[in-house]
Protein backbone atom coordinates (compact mmCIF):
# COMPACT_ATOMS: atom_id res chain seq x y z
CA UNK A 1 0.00 0.00 0.00
CA UNK A 2 1.38 3.24 -0.92
CA UNK A 3 0.48 7.22 -0.12
CA UNK A 4 -0.42 7.42 -3.60
CA UNK A 5 -3.19 4.20 -3.43
CA UNK A 6 -4.51 6.12 -0.28
CA UNK A 7 -5.50 9.10 -2.51
CA UNK A 8 -7.31 7.31 -5.12
CA UNK A 9 -11.45 7.38 -5.35
CA UNK A 10 -13.27 4.44 -3.81
CA UNK A 11 -14.94 2.28 -6.24
CA UNK A 12 -18.79 2.91 -5.30
CA UNK A 13 -20.89 0.88 -3.30
CA UNK A 14 -22.35 -2.44 -4.53
CA UNK A 15 -26.05 -1.87 -2.43
CA UNK A 16 -27.12 -4.68 -3.53
CA UNK A 17 -24.79 -7.30 -1.74
CA UNK A 18 -25.72 -4.87 1.61
CA UNK A 19 -28.61 -5.58 3.26
CA UNK A 20 -32.04 -3.84 2.19
CA UNK A 21 -32.52 -0.77 4.50
CA UNK A 22 -36.09 -1.43 5.12
CA UNK A 23 -37.17 -4.88 5.95
CA UNK A 24 -40.89 -5.31 7.74
CA UNK A 25 -39.16 -8.80 9.13
CA UNK A 26 -37.04 -6.24 11.38
CA UNK A 27 -39.82 -3.49 12.51
CA UNK A 28 -37.69 -1.09 13.62
CA UNK A 29 -36.36 -0.35 9.63
CA UNK A 30 -39.63 0.45 8.92
CA UNK A 31 -38.91 3.90 10.70
CA UNK A 32 -35.77 4.31 10.24
CA UNK A 33 -35.01 3.65 6.75
CA UNK A 34 -34.86 6.31 4.14
CA UNK A 35 -37.94 6.24 2.09
CA UNK A 36 -36.12 8.33 -0.61
CA UNK A 37 -33.32 7.41 -2.79
CA UNK A 38 -29.76 8.01 -1.63
CA UNK A 39 -27.99 10.56 -4.08
CA UNK A 40 -25.03 8.43 -6.02
CA UNK A 41 -21.75 10.73 -6.54
CA UNK A 42 -18.54 10.10 -7.39
CA UNK A 43 -15.90 10.14 -3.57
CA UNK A 44 -13.88 13.65 -3.20
CA UNK A 45 -11.25 13.78 -1.18
CA UNK A 46 -13.64 13.96 2.50
CA UNK A 47 -14.83 10.55 1.76
CA UNK A 48 -11.31 9.74 0.37
CA UNK A 49 -9.89 10.32 3.80
CA UNK A 50 -10.27 9.02 7.23
CA UNK A 51 -8.80 9.20 10.81
CA UNK A 52 -6.04 7.21 11.84
CA UNK A 53 -5.28 6.17 14.71
CA UNK A 54 -1.87 5.71 16.16
CA UNK A 55 -0.98 2.52 18.41
CA UNK A 56 -0.52 5.42 21.03
CA UNK A 57 -4.21 4.96 21.93
CA UNK A 58 -4.00 0.93 21.84
CA UNK A 59 -3.36 -0.30 25.67
CA UNK A 60 -1.76 -3.54 26.03
CA UNK A 61 -4.90 -5.78 27.07
CA UNK A 62 -7.29 -3.65 24.80
CA UNK A 63 -7.89 -6.65 23.01
CA UNK A 64 -8.27 -9.10 25.46
CA UNK A 65 -12.17 -9.12 26.60
CA UNK A 66 -11.30 -12.27 28.58
CA UNK A 67 -9.13 -9.94 31.24
CA UNK A 68 -9.77 -6.07 29.81
CA UNK A 69 -12.46 -5.61 32.07
CA UNK A 70 -10.37 -6.50 35.47
CA UNK A 71 -7.36 -4.61 34.49
CA UNK A 72 -5.75 -8.73 34.73
CA UNK A 73 -7.53 -9.56 38.19
CA UNK A 74 -9.42 -12.34 37.10
CA UNK A 75 -10.97 -14.02 33.80
CA UNK A 76 -14.48 -13.54 32.85
CA UNK A 77 -16.81 -16.72 32.16
CA UNK A 78 -17.45 -18.33 29.65
CA UNK A 79 -16.28 -20.49 26.51
CA UNK A 80 -12.64 -19.46 25.84
CA UNK A 81 -12.22 -18.12 22.14
CA UNK A 82 -9.46 -16.48 19.84
CA UNK A 83 -11.20 -14.40 16.80
CA UNK A 84 -8.80 -13.71 14.37
CA UNK A 85 -8.47 -12.57 10.87
CA UNK A 86 -7.54 -9.99 7.80
CA UNK A 87 -9.09 -6.92 7.22
CA UNK A 88 -8.77 -6.71 2.94
CA UNK A 89 -10.25 -4.17 0.43
CA UNK A 90 -11.67 -5.15 -2.74
CA UNK A 91 -8.69 -5.02 -4.68
CA UNK A 92 -7.34 -7.94 -2.04
CA UNK A 93 -4.85 -5.55 -0.75
CA UNK A 94 -4.58 -5.85 2.98
CA UNK A 95 -5.70 -2.63 4.79
CA UNK A 96 -2.83 -1.95 7.77
CA UNK A 97 -2.93 -0.40 10.85
CA UNK A 98 -6.64 0.30 10.78
CA UNK A 99 -9.28 0.73 13.65
CA UNK A 100 -11.11 -2.77 14.57
CA UNK A 101 -13.19 -2.57 17.37
CA UNK A 102 -15.94 -4.78 18.86
CA UNK A 103 -18.65 -5.20 21.65
CA UNK A 104 -20.99 -7.90 22.65
CA UNK A 105 -22.61 -9.61 24.97
CA UNK A 106 -21.88 -12.14 28.12
CA UNK A 107 -21.93 -16.01 27.72
CA UNK A 108 -25.11 -15.63 29.40
CA UNK A 109 -26.16 -12.95 26.41
CA UNK A 110 -26.31 -10.32 28.31
CA UNK A 111 -25.13 -6.99 27.35
CA UNK A 112 -23.19 -4.43 30.11
CA UNK A 113 -25.11 -1.44 28.85
CA UNK A 114 -27.41 0.73 30.97
CA UNK A 115 -30.74 -0.43 28.65
CA UNK A 116 -30.38 -4.05 29.04
CA UNK A 117 -32.60 -5.84 31.13
CA UNK A 118 -32.41 -9.36 30.53
CA UNK A 119 -32.53 -11.83 32.85
CA UNK A 120 -29.35 -13.32 32.47
CA UNK A 121 -26.73 -12.22 34.83
CA UNK A 122 -23.60 -10.11 34.03
CA UNK A 123 -20.34 -11.41 34.61
CA UNK A 124 -19.00 -9.11 36.49
CA UNK A 125 -15.53 -10.05 35.24
CA UNK A 126 -16.58 -8.93 31.73
CA UNK A 127 -17.17 -5.49 30.72
CA UNK A 128 -17.67 -6.74 26.45
CA UNK A 129 -15.76 -4.15 24.44
CA UNK A 130 -12.16 -4.39 22.63
CA UNK A 131 -10.27 -2.90 19.94
CA UNK A 132 -6.93 -3.49 18.01
CA UNK A 133 -5.17 -2.13 15.14
CA UNK A 134 -4.44 -4.40 11.93
CA UNK A 135 -0.57 -4.88 11.62
CA UNK A 136 0.94 -4.13 7.89
CA UNK A 137 -0.60 -7.33 6.73
CA UNK A 138 -4.13 -6.61 7.81
CA UNK A 139 -4.57 -8.83 10.43
CA UNK A 140 -6.37 -8.64 13.79
CA UNK A 141 -6.69 -10.73 17.13
CA UNK A 142 -8.98 -10.89 19.81
CA UNK A 143 -9.04 -13.42 22.97
CA UNK A 144 -12.81 -13.04 24.26
CA UNK A 145 -15.75 -15.44 25.26
CA UNK A 146 -18.25 -16.78 23.19
CA UNK A 147 -21.30 -14.61 23.78
CA UNK A 148 -24.94 -16.39 24.43
CA UNK A 149 -27.68 -16.07 22.20
CA UNK A 150 -30.73 -13.57 23.75
CA UNK A 151 -34.00 -12.72 22.86
CA UNK A 152 -34.93 -9.35 21.92
CA UNK A 153 -38.10 -7.51 21.23
CA UNK A 154 -39.33 -7.85 17.17
CA UNK A 155 -41.50 -10.86 16.68
CA UNK A 156 -43.19 -12.68 18.96
CA UNK A 157 -40.20 -14.86 19.76
CA UNK A 158 -36.67 -13.59 18.03
CA UNK A 159 -33.58 -14.51 18.97
CA UNK A 160 -30.36 -13.08 18.04
CA UNK A 161 -27.67 -16.08 17.33
CA UNK A 162 -24.41 -15.57 18.95
CA UNK A 163 -22.77 -12.51 17.61
CA UNK A 164 -19.57 -10.03 17.88
CA UNK A 165 -20.54 -6.79 16.84
CA UNK A 166 -17.56 -5.29 14.77
CA UNK A 167 -16.48 -1.87 13.79
CA UNK A 168 -13.80 -1.04 11.16
CA UNK A 169 -12.24 2.11 9.96
CA UNK A 170 -10.34 1.72 7.09
CA UNK A 171 -8.31 4.51 5.45
CA UNK A 172 -11.50 6.48 3.96
CA UNK A 173 -14.11 7.73 5.78
CA UNK A 174 -16.37 6.47 2.93
CA UNK A 175 -14.95 2.84 3.82
CA UNK A 176 -16.65 3.00 7.34
CA UNK A 177 -18.26 -0.27 7.93
CA UNK A 178 -20.30 -1.39 11.15
CA UNK A 179 -20.89 -5.29 11.15
CA UNK A 180 -21.47 -8.61 12.91
CA UNK A 181 -19.83 -11.75 13.43
CA UNK A 182 -21.53 -15.03 13.43
CA UNK A 183 -21.05 -18.36 14.62
CA UNK A 184 -20.58 -21.39 12.25
CA UNK A 185 -23.29 -24.23 13.31
CA UNK A 186 -25.26 -21.77 15.22
CA UNK A 187 -29.42 -22.85 14.40
CA UNK A 188 -30.15 -19.19 14.49
CA UNK A 189 -28.58 -17.65 12.45
CA UNK A 190 -30.95 -18.90 9.77
CA UNK A 191 -34.00 -18.02 11.39
CA UNK A 192 -32.65 -14.09 12.65
CA UNK A 193 -34.28 -11.53 10.64
CA UNK A 194 -31.35 -8.91 11.00
CA UNK A 195 -29.23 -11.32 9.34
CA UNK A 196 -32.26 -11.98 6.85
CA UNK A 197 -32.08 -8.76 5.61
CA UNK A 198 -29.20 -9.78 3.64
CA UNK A 199 -30.33 -11.04 0.83
CA UNK A 200 -27.54 -12.28 -1.03
CA UNK A 201 -26.56 -16.11 0.71
CA UNK A 202 -23.13 -15.72 -0.35
CA UNK A 203 -22.88 -12.26 1.41
CA UNK A 204 -24.25 -13.86 4.90
CA UNK A 205 -21.85 -16.50 4.86
CA UNK A 206 -19.02 -14.35 4.61
CA UNK A 207 -20.71 -13.23 8.22
CA UNK A 208 -20.36 -16.62 9.80
CA UNK A 209 -16.07 -17.49 10.95
CA UNK A 210 -15.84 -21.04 10.86
CA UNK A 211 -13.80 -22.80 13.59
CA UNK A 212 -10.42 -22.37 12.84
CA UNK A 213 -8.54 -25.51 14.47
CA UNK A 214 -5.09 -24.12 13.53
CA UNK A 215 -5.37 -21.43 15.52
CA UNK A 216 -6.83 -23.17 18.57
CA UNK A 217 -4.30 -23.42 21.47
CA UNK A 218 -4.35 -27.04 23.62
CA UNK A 219 -6.07 -26.97 26.39
CA UNK A 220 -6.68 -22.86 26.23
CA UNK A 221 -9.44 -21.78 23.60
CA UNK A 222 -10.81 -22.61 19.97
CA UNK A 223 -10.24 -20.37 17.27
CA UNK A 224 -12.80 -18.62 14.72
CA UNK A 225 -11.34 -17.18 11.57
CA UNK A 226 -13.38 -13.91 10.40
CA UNK A 227 -12.15 -11.70 7.28
CA UNK A 228 -13.17 -8.56 6.60
CA UNK A 229 -13.28 -6.79 2.61
CA UNK A 230 -13.90 -2.88 3.07
CA UNK A 231 -14.78 -0.90 -0.40
CA UNK A 232 -11.20 -0.69 -2.53
CA UNK A 233 -10.24 2.10 -4.32
CA UNK A 234 -10.47 2.56 -8.09
CA UNK A 235 -7.67 3.00 -10.18
CA UNK A 236 -7.75 6.36 -12.54
CA UNK A 237 -6.35 6.48 -16.02
CA UNK A 238 -8.51 8.54 -17.65
CA UNK A 239 -10.61 11.50 -15.32
CA UNK A 240 -12.87 13.07 -16.98
CA UNK A 241 -15.32 15.71 -15.78
CA UNK A 242 -18.68 14.30 -14.88
CA UNK A 243 -21.95 15.19 -16.90
CA UNK A 244 -23.53 17.78 -15.13
CA UNK A 245 -20.98 18.58 -12.75
CA UNK B 1 -17.68 -19.02 -19.65
CA UNK B 2 -14.91 -16.09 -18.89
CA UNK B 3 -12.49 -15.47 -16.76
CA UNK B 4 -12.92 -15.14 -13.47
CA UNK B 5 -12.72 -11.65 -11.41
CA UNK B 6 -10.01 -11.57 -8.93
CA UNK B 7 -11.95 -8.49 -6.93
CA UNK B 8 -13.38 -9.29 -3.44
CA UNK B 9 -16.79 -8.67 -2.48
CA UNK B 10 -17.38 -5.76 0.58
CA UNK B 11 -18.68 -7.56 3.84
CA UNK B 12 -22.05 -7.07 4.08
CA UNK B 13 -23.09 -4.10 6.77
CA UNK B 14 -25.40 -5.17 9.62
CA UNK B 15 -27.10 -2.86 12.20
CA UNK B 16 -24.85 -1.59 14.86
CA UNK B 17 -27.75 -2.36 16.89
CA UNK B 18 -29.11 -0.53 20.45
CA UNK B 19 -25.66 -1.45 22.27
CA UNK B 20 -23.29 0.33 19.85
CA UNK B 21 -22.22 2.62 22.44
CA UNK B 22 -20.71 -0.54 24.29
CA UNK B 23 -17.70 -0.72 21.80
CA UNK B 24 -18.04 3.22 20.43
CA UNK B 25 -18.22 5.43 23.48
CA UNK B 26 -18.01 3.24 26.57
CA UNK B 27 -18.48 5.80 28.74
CA UNK B 28 -21.90 6.75 27.94
CA UNK B 29 -22.84 2.75 27.99
CA UNK B 30 -21.70 2.62 32.02
CA UNK B 31 -17.95 1.14 30.98
CA UNK B 32 -16.26 4.01 31.35
CA UNK B 33 -13.31 2.37 33.48
CA UNK B 34 -12.18 0.35 30.39
CA UNK B 35 -10.16 3.26 28.46
CA UNK B 36 -8.80 6.24 29.59
CA UNK B 37 -10.88 7.83 27.39
CA UNK B 38 -13.46 7.80 24.77
CA UNK B 39 -12.06 7.83 21.23
CA UNK B 40 -12.59 10.49 19.16
CA UNK B 41 -14.61 12.82 21.96
CA UNK B 42 -13.43 15.91 20.50
CA UNK B 43 -12.06 16.79 16.77
CA UNK B 44 -9.88 19.43 17.91
CA UNK B 45 -7.84 20.28 20.98
CA UNK B 46 -6.49 23.30 22.55
CA UNK B 47 -5.21 25.80 19.79
CA UNK B 48 -6.95 24.48 16.78
CA UNK B 49 -7.21 26.94 14.41
CA UNK B 50 -10.43 28.57 13.05
CA UNK B 51 -13.74 29.38 14.71
CA UNK B 52 -14.96 27.26 16.95
CA UNK B 53 -18.59 26.00 16.76
CA UNK B 54 -21.07 24.26 18.39
CA UNK B 55 -24.28 21.94 16.36
CA UNK B 56 -26.76 20.99 17.64
CA UNK B 57 -29.47 18.52 16.83
CA UNK B 58 -31.67 15.69 16.90
CA UNK B 59 -32.22 12.61 14.51
CA UNK B 60 -35.94 11.94 13.74
CA UNK B 61 -37.19 8.66 12.83
CA UNK B 62 -40.25 8.26 10.43
CA UNK B 63 -42.78 9.02 13.09
CA UNK B 64 -41.25 12.45 14.39
CA UNK B 65 -39.58 10.83 17.98
CA UNK B 66 -35.87 12.28 18.24
CA UNK B 67 -34.04 8.61 18.63
CA UNK B 68 -32.13 8.26 22.12
CA UNK B 69 -30.04 5.45 20.24
CA UNK B 70 -28.73 7.38 17.47
CA UNK B 71 -24.58 7.64 17.37
CA UNK B 72 -22.87 10.00 14.75
CA UNK B 73 -19.87 10.22 13.80
CA UNK B 74 -18.27 13.32 11.84
CA UNK B 75 -15.33 14.31 9.39
CA UNK B 76 -13.99 17.27 8.35
CA UNK B 77 -10.83 19.53 7.44
CA UNK B 78 -9.29 22.36 9.44
CA UNK B 79 -10.20 25.75 9.04
CA UNK B 80 -7.77 25.78 5.67
CA UNK B 81 -9.89 22.91 4.25
CA UNK B 82 -7.11 20.47 4.94
CA UNK B 83 -8.00 17.17 6.34
CA UNK B 84 -5.47 14.98 8.70
CA UNK B 85 -2.69 13.46 7.22
CA UNK B 86 -2.96 15.94 4.60
CA UNK B 87 0.57 18.25 3.92
CA UNK B 88 0.38 21.59 6.31
CA UNK B 89 -2.74 20.39 8.17
CA UNK B 90 -3.55 21.87 11.67
CA UNK B 91 -2.04 19.50 14.04
CA UNK B 92 -4.92 20.40 16.89
CA UNK B 93 -7.74 19.35 14.23
CA UNK B 94 -8.28 15.33 14.27
CA UNK B 95 -11.41 16.15 12.51
CA UNK B 96 -13.11 13.48 13.90
CA UNK B 97 -15.69 13.17 16.36
CA UNK B 98 -18.01 10.50 17.74
CA UNK B 99 -21.44 11.79 19.70
CA UNK B 100 -24.27 10.11 20.86
CA UNK B 101 -28.13 11.57 20.78
CA UNK B 102 -28.65 12.28 24.61
CA UNK B 103 -30.58 9.02 26.02
CA UNK B 104 -33.41 11.77 27.64
CA UNK B 105 -33.93 14.38 25.55
CA UNK B 106 -32.62 12.60 21.92
CA UNK B 107 -30.21 15.80 21.46
CA UNK B 108 -26.96 15.39 20.01
CA UNK B 109 -23.79 18.00 20.21
CA UNK B 110 -20.85 18.78 18.45
CA UNK B 111 -18.41 21.14 19.48
CA UNK B 112 -15.50 21.64 16.90
CA UNK B 113 -13.89 24.38 14.05
CA UNK B 114 -15.41 25.58 11.02
CA UNK B 115 -14.25 23.67 8.48
CA UNK B 116 -12.32 25.43 5.47
CA UNK B 117 -13.65 25.33 1.65
CA UNK B 118 -12.12 22.01 0.02
CA UNK B 119 -10.41 21.46 -3.29
CA UNK B 120 -11.69 18.77 -5.40
CA UNK B 121 -9.14 16.59 -7.34
CA UNK B 122 -9.96 18.93 -10.53
CA UNK B 123 -9.17 22.43 -8.99
CA UNK B 124 -13.06 23.25 -8.15
CA UNK B 125 -14.21 24.10 -4.51
CA UNK B 126 -16.25 22.74 -2.47
CA UNK B 127 -18.39 24.90 -0.09
CA UNK B 128 -17.43 24.03 3.84
CA UNK B 129 -18.52 20.88 5.27
CA UNK B 130 -18.48 18.05 7.86
CA UNK B 131 -19.23 14.21 6.69
CA UNK B 132 -21.88 12.50 9.17
CA UNK B 133 -22.42 9.17 9.74
CA UNK B 134 -25.13 7.71 11.16
CA UNK B 135 -25.57 3.94 12.98
CA UNK B 136 -28.27 2.95 15.08
CA UNK B 137 -30.76 -0.03 16.14
CA UNK B 138 -32.92 -0.59 12.86
CA UNK B 139 -30.54 1.17 10.44
CA UNK B 140 -29.04 -1.53 8.33
CA UNK B 141 -26.29 0.35 6.62
CA UNK B 142 -24.88 3.24 7.98
CA UNK B 143 -26.19 6.33 6.75
CA UNK B 144 -24.08 9.10 5.34
CA UNK B 145 -25.13 12.80 4.96
CA UNK B 146 -22.92 16.36 5.04
CA UNK B 147 -23.74 19.72 7.09
CA UNK B 148 -23.22 22.78 5.17
CA UNK B 149 -23.49 26.04 7.03
CA UNK B 150 -26.38 28.71 5.91
CA UNK B 151 -24.14 31.63 6.32
CA UNK B 152 -21.28 30.22 3.87
CA UNK B 153 -21.83 30.68 -0.08
CA UNK B 154 -23.23 27.11 -1.16
CA UNK B 155 -24.09 28.22 -4.44
CA UNK B 156 -22.02 26.41 -5.98
CA UNK B 157 -21.21 23.28 -4.32
CA UNK B 158 -20.57 20.13 -6.38
CA UNK B 159 -22.53 18.42 -4.22
CA UNK B 160 -25.47 20.43 -3.32
CA UNK B 161 -25.56 21.61 -6.87
CA UNK B 162 -26.62 18.33 -7.81
CA UNK B 163 -29.79 17.63 -5.54
CA UNK B 164 -32.32 17.79 -8.13
CA UNK B 165 -35.33 19.10 -6.06
CA UNK B 166 -34.68 22.41 -4.81
CA UNK B 167 -35.66 22.22 -1.52
CA UNK B 168 -34.51 19.10 -0.63
CA UNK B 169 -30.51 21.47 -0.45
CA UNK B 170 -31.88 22.87 2.93
CA UNK B 171 -32.00 19.64 4.78
CA UNK B 172 -28.36 19.79 4.39
CA UNK B 173 -27.47 22.95 5.85
CA UNK B 174 -27.00 23.70 9.34
CA UNK B 175 -29.20 27.07 10.34
CA UNK B 176 -27.00 29.62 11.95
CA UNK B 177 -28.56 30.68 15.05
CA UNK B 178 -26.23 33.91 15.90
CA UNK B 179 -22.87 33.68 17.39
CA UNK B 180 -21.04 30.17 17.37
CA UNK B 181 -24.51 28.19 17.65
CA UNK B 182 -25.83 26.09 14.26
CA UNK B 183 -28.73 24.23 14.34
CA UNK B 184 -28.79 20.49 12.76
CA UNK B 185 -31.39 18.24 12.33
CA UNK B 186 -31.94 14.90 10.69
CA UNK B 187 -34.99 13.29 9.64
CA UNK B 188 -34.31 9.80 8.67
CA UNK B 189 -38.07 9.34 6.71
CA UNK B 190 -40.71 11.11 5.72
CA UNK B 191 -41.41 14.82 5.90
CA UNK B 192 -38.34 16.83 5.36
CA UNK B 193 -36.44 13.89 4.78
CA UNK B 194 -32.87 14.47 4.90
CA UNK B 195 -30.75 14.03 1.53
CA UNK B 196 -28.19 11.22 2.34
CA UNK B 197 -25.28 10.22 0.00
CA UNK B 198 -24.04 7.06 -1.40
CA UNK B 199 -20.02 8.58 -2.30
FE1 LIG C 1 -25.97 -7.61 19.71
Amino acid sequence: MTDDYDTLPLIPRNRAVHPDPYDPGYKTTMTRAPSLPLLSLDSTVTEQTGPVFGHGVIGTLDNNLILNWTKGEAPAVGERILVHGRVLDETGRPVPETLVEIWQANAGGRYRHLKDTYFAPLDPNFGGCGRTLTDVQGHYQFLTIRPGAYPWPNRGNDWRPMHIHFSVFGRAFGQRLITQMYFEGDPLIDRCPIVATIKDRGQIEQLVAPLDMSRAKPMDFLAYKFDIVLRGRRQTFFENRPEGM
Amino acid sequence: MTQKLTTLTETASQTAGPYVHIGCIPTFAGLGAIYPEDLGGSPISEGAKGKVITITGSVYDGTGWAMRDALLESWQADASGIYAGQPNADPAVTGFCRFAADGTTGEFTLRTVKPGRVAMRDGRMQAPHIAIWIVARGINVGLSTRIYFSDEDNATDPVLSRIEQRPRVETMIARAQGGESYRFDIRLQGDGETVFLDM
